[in-house]
């Protein structure tokens, strides 16, 4: 912390950066929304963690960039970041315990 | 500068250095995480556990009447929504750098687009519109749901599936209050870089119901199953 | 300068009774929300204990009719739902409210006003979801309120909305309490104060705030779950609609698990202060200490299904979820050896407060103990649901939460009332309490290995329960007139105790650094730290030489607000009034009060809804939203400080 104010002076992103956000954005969401009318697409394994990585980035980009979580104090990235990550962790355990796997392999069944 | 505009506003001596009102922001949204992660795991708990439809990706006979409901999910109409809900966060970004840069000197040979730029109103209204576009939209998805025959009360999809993006969308309904609030103010006074802490406070808000959106999106309109 | 701690300046004149109301209803001073947070608390704990006199009255012998199935039942539910979220709970929070700030050096906590808030709201719910008790109306689903149970098929009268309503009430007061203590810690320590530095009950409190941001969403969503089945036939927990019966069982406990690490983290952190001051030594361990609370705390969302190993949930996740009980004892076990360390070698003074912390070392053993036997789903089958589990969550909630807080009270009296609680009583209190406790709870480990089940309203005799039970009514009734005790001691030694000074127990932290009852700015100076226990530094310089001493910190926050308001460690024994130092405080409002009615009449309207009365149920829903938007728009449109 060298300086001498309260509020760092941190980078902040103009319309330059946000219109390439915006427009990456809209990409990602255009192709997820092409796929899911490809058949052969759909039925692919690749397809839902496709999504989910697709999805993931643009979650990740607007947390970084319109949120200025990338520029602001680290404070922030592990208020969010924690919780973040307990939340995720409890919603694939919740998945995991009413799932097939976890029942097929109860009762010897 | 900050240090005596803080000075000014009878704020006191804080730890980090930050304000007391974004650190409670950001731990307000990590406990949102978990709110939103209940719903969708709920959501997802029960995907395909429905005993009678409509479904949302497969069309379903009624074996009573012999009726046939279509797949509900409407996806062009969800895709266009989630377009204006991720353009309403580039408006709200633009509207929180309005206000951070207001009274600075455009550069020389600015155009009207520059000048656009610093117009704070004009992009907390974009912001707003969009919002309300939002849930215009969900409220036709939810009324042609419902005459569709999807109910809340009519399955385990149609119970979690409104739940859900009903609790998003309240978010959103509070998140357009809050900037028309702080719109009301921008007209009353002028917002100046020393309310920009507010606005950020709005915005960080308004783009995490974003997130969730982009999730939301995801998990329960475009994975089929 | 007793006489000048004794009365402090913001009660200096003698104020009737309707003002003095109305400075209650109007507070913003932590100091008077903390203790505003103990009565109340208090009351509750009263409260939910009598209702366990009647369950141990209705148990005392087989096949009794003292109270009918039906009331039992309110009464089971009502004892647990009181004790958890009427008693323990705001009881740590009354400590919150008036520790941390002083803990930490701080004039208030980060939002005064919210503080108010989530008292009032917490006062409101809390009559809302006890008032039915008294018409034989109450919940009696259990304070679990287990799924479908819960719901309107099986519980068709008003009972459970009173429930769930008044949960999601509290829940609201917790949550934004939990936002503001948060912020309070990480943004409001003197300088100097770095995490490392932070005393262990700020560092309990602190985790235990992540525990409340991260766990009382999920229950949030789940009692929305219930409340839309009940009010507004969702399917939810129906189970012909092919709902899974186990979804409220795994919501529940994912909040419900670290709900239990609420409880008993701030008595851990209280008697993590009383243990070091009145062994004269420092801590033991003090960074193991706060990152075993930090793995306590996370581990703790990891445990949930240990409360449902007998509903079948597979091998898989039966292994997971008893290795991470397991694991979790670790940390919690770390802790009471540091405690004993502690103790170890220092010259132990027993006051009533010591007396209290060693017992608490010693019950939550048993408690933990017992719970490690049940970490093991096989051994867990024998044990679920019997009156087995019934001993081990009193071991830890009596032997370890109330046993803390009690420390907590005898300890931090002085420092709230300028005047001391009477030791003889405190002796006796806790001698008739820890026997009575140990009477009434140790028995139901034997009942429950003979297999008495818990939640029922009687039983047959002949199964080898007959003594345990006799015993544990014994007990129960013991309990009473300790508790009595302990009521008169509070309330006498607030007017006739002995007048004390700063620090009557030559404590290390800032706290004690202030008048007693401090003054409503708490500190004249904010003070600048340099080691984990600026009072000793000062005068038991012997006992701290080994910690390290920086003034790191102190540049920054010298530079943002200059020099003039903070000062070097001292004892300040004056008191003046916050306008003499020049000191801004926020000023008094009731709009805090006014949104908290609005929300609790809002969710009273629901209430009519199953009657199908819908002029009260509209009138009050759209009435309460109005109050509570309206107040909650000029509460923020108003500045804190009337100063300009
Ligand atoms: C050493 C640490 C602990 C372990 C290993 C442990 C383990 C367990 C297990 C496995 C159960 C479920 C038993 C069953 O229903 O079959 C249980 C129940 C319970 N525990 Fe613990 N526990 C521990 C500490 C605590 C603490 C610190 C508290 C509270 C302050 C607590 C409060 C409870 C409560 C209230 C229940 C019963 C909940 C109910 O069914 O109503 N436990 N414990
Ligand atoms: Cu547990």
């Amino acid at each position: 912390m060298s300086q001498d104010n309260a509020h760092a002076e941190h980078y902040h992103p103009t319309w330059k950066e946000y219109k390439w956000v915006a427009l990456i954005l809209f990409l990602i969401t255009v192709v997820e929304v092409w796929v899911y009318y490809i058949p052969e697409l759909v039925a692919s394994k690749a397809f839902v963690p496709g999504l989910l990585i697709m999805s993931a980035v643009k979650f990740a980009i607007v947390v970084m960039y319109y949120m200025h979580l990338k520029y602001d104090h680290k404070l922030f990235r592990s208020l969010f970041v924690g919780p973040l990550l307990v939340a995720i962790l409890t919603l694939l355990g919740l998945l995991f315990l009413f799932s097939k796997i976890a029942i097929r392999l109860s009762g010897g069944g | 500068m900050s240090a005596s505009a803080d000075a000014a506003h009878g704020h006191h001596y804080t730890t980090t250095g930050l304000d007391n009102r974004k650190i409670a922001i950001w731990a307000f949204i990590g406990s949102e995480c978990m709110l939103f992660a209940s719903l969708i795991s709920t959501y997802l708990i029960y995907k395909g556990k429905s005993l009678v439809g409509p479904f949302p990706h497969t069309p379903w006979t009624d074996p009573s009447s012999g009726k046939v409901f279509p797949a509900i999910l409407n996806i062009p109409v969800t895709s266009a929504s989630t377009f204006v809900l991720l353009m309403s966060s580039l408006a709200m970004v633009l509207a929180l750098s309005a206000v951070e840069n207001r009274g600075k000197p455009l550069p020389p040979g600015a155009g009207a687009w520059d000048k656009a730029l610093t117009s704070s109103k004009l992009w907390l209204w974009m912001t707003c519109l969009l919002g309300a576009g939002f849930l215009a939209f969900q409220a036709y998805e939810f009324t042609s749901f419902v005459h569709e025959g999807l109910t809340i009360r009519r399955n385990l999809f149609g119970s979690s599936f409104f739940t859900l993006t009903g609790f998003h969308g309240a978010h959103v309904t509070a998140g357009v209050i809050w900037l028309g609030s702080l719109l009301a103010i921008d007209y009353k006074r002028g917002l100046q870089p020393s309310d920009a802490l507010a606005v950020d406070l709005a915005a960080l808000y308004w783009h995490f119901v974003d997130v969730v959106w982009i999730a939301i999106f995801t998990l329960l309109y475009l994975i089929p199953g | 300068m007793a006489t000048v701690a004794a009365s402090p300046t913001y009660t200096a004149s003698a104020t009737p009774q309707r003002s003095r109301l109305m400075s209650w209803l109007t507070t913003t001073d932590h100091k008077v929300i903390g203790t505003l947070y103990l009565h109340t608390s208090l009351f509750f704990f009263v409260l939910g204990g009598l209702e366990a006199l009647l369950i141990r009255w209705q148990l005392m012998r087989p096949n009794s009719v003292v109270l009918t199935a039906d009331q039992y039942n309110q009464l089971f539910t009502m004892h647990g739902t009181t004790m958890v979220f009427l008693a323990i709970m705001p009881l740590s929070a009354a400590f919150f409210n008036y520790l941390i700030p002083l803990q930490i050096g701080a004039r208030d906590v980060a939002f005064p006003r919210l503080n108010a808030f989530s008292y009032w709201i917490f006062l409101l719910g809390g009559v809302f979801i006890t008032l039915p008790i008294f018409f034989w109306v109450a919940p009696d689903g259990g304070w679990f309120g287990y799924a479908p149970l819960s719901g309107r098929t099986y519980s068709p009268g008003p009972n459970m909305d009173f429930w769930v309503l008044g949960l999601q009430i509290l829940g609201i007061s917790s949550l934004a309490a939990s936002f503001n203590f948060a912020t309070t810690i990480i943004n409001m320590r003197a300088p100097g104060m770095n995490l490392m530095r932070m005393p262990m009950f700020t560092w309990m409190s602190f985790v235990t705030q992540f525990l409340i941001i991260l766990s009382f969403p999920v229950i949030t969503i789940a009692l929305v779950f219930l409340q839309f089945d009940r009010f507004f036939g969702t399917t939810f927990y129906q189970i012909s609609a092919g709902a899974d019966p186990l979804l409220w069982q795994h919501l529940f406990w994912i909040f419900g698990h670290p709900e239990v690490y609420i409880l008993i983290l701030p008595a851990f952190g209280l008697v993590s202060e009383v243990l070091p001051t009145n062994s004269r030594k420092p801590l033991f361990g003090y960074p193991v200490m706060a990152y075993s609370g930090i793995l306590i705390g996370f581990l703790g969302f990891g445990v949930w299904a240990h409360h449902m190993f007998a509903v079948g949930m597979g091998p898989i996740a039966d292994t997971v979820f008893g290795l991470t009980t397991m694991l979790i004892a670790i940390p919690t076990g770390v802790k009471i050896f540091n405690w004993i360390f502690t103790m170890w070698g220092g010259s132990i003074r027993f006051t009533a407060a010591m007396k209290f912390a060693i017992a608490l070392i010693a019950m939550f053993v048993i408690g933990g103990i017992s719970g490690i036997t049940h970490a093991s789903p096989p051994s867990d089958l024998q044990q679920t649901d019997t009156y087995y589990i019934v001993a081990h969550f009193h071991y830890v909630l009596f032997g370890g939460a109330i046993l803390g807080i009690f420390a907590g009270i005898y300890h931090y009296f002085p420092k709230m009332y300028g005047r001391t609680m009477n030791e003889t009583l405190g002796t006796w209190h806790f001698w008739l309490n820890f026997i009575a406790m140990n009477l009434t709870f140790f028995p139901m480990h034997f009942a429950g290995m003979l297999g008495m089940p818990r939640r029922i309203y009687t039983y047959d005799a002949g199964q080898g329960w007959e003594l345990f039970n006799m015993m544990s009514t014994m007990g129960a009734f013991l309990l009473a007139p300790a508790t009595l005790i302990f009521i008169y001691n509070f309330f006498r030694s607030k007017k006739h105790g002995e007048p004390c000074g700063p620090n009557p127990w030559d404590a290390p932290t800032l706290e004690w650094s202030i008048p007693s009852p401090p003054p409503e700015y708490n500190f004249a100076k904010i003070p600048m730290v340099t080691s984990r226990y600026p009072l000793w530094d000062l005068t038991h310089p012997e006992r701290t030489a080994e910690i390290p001493h920086t003034q790191t910190g102190w540049t920054e926050a010298t530079q943002q607000t200059g020099e003039h308001d903070m000062a070097p460690m001292h004892i300040e024994t004056e008191t003046r009034t916050a306008k003499e130092l020049g000191i801004p405080m926020p000023s008094s409002t009731i709009k805090p009060f006014f949104v908290a009615l609005g929300i609790v009449l809002m969710f009273s309207g629901l209430l009519f809804l199953p009657k199908g009365m819908k002029v009260p149920a509209f009138a009050l829903m759209f009435g309460g939203t109005a109050m509570w938007v309206g107040y909650l728009y000029a509460w923020l449109t108003t500045p804190l400080e009337d100063h300009h």
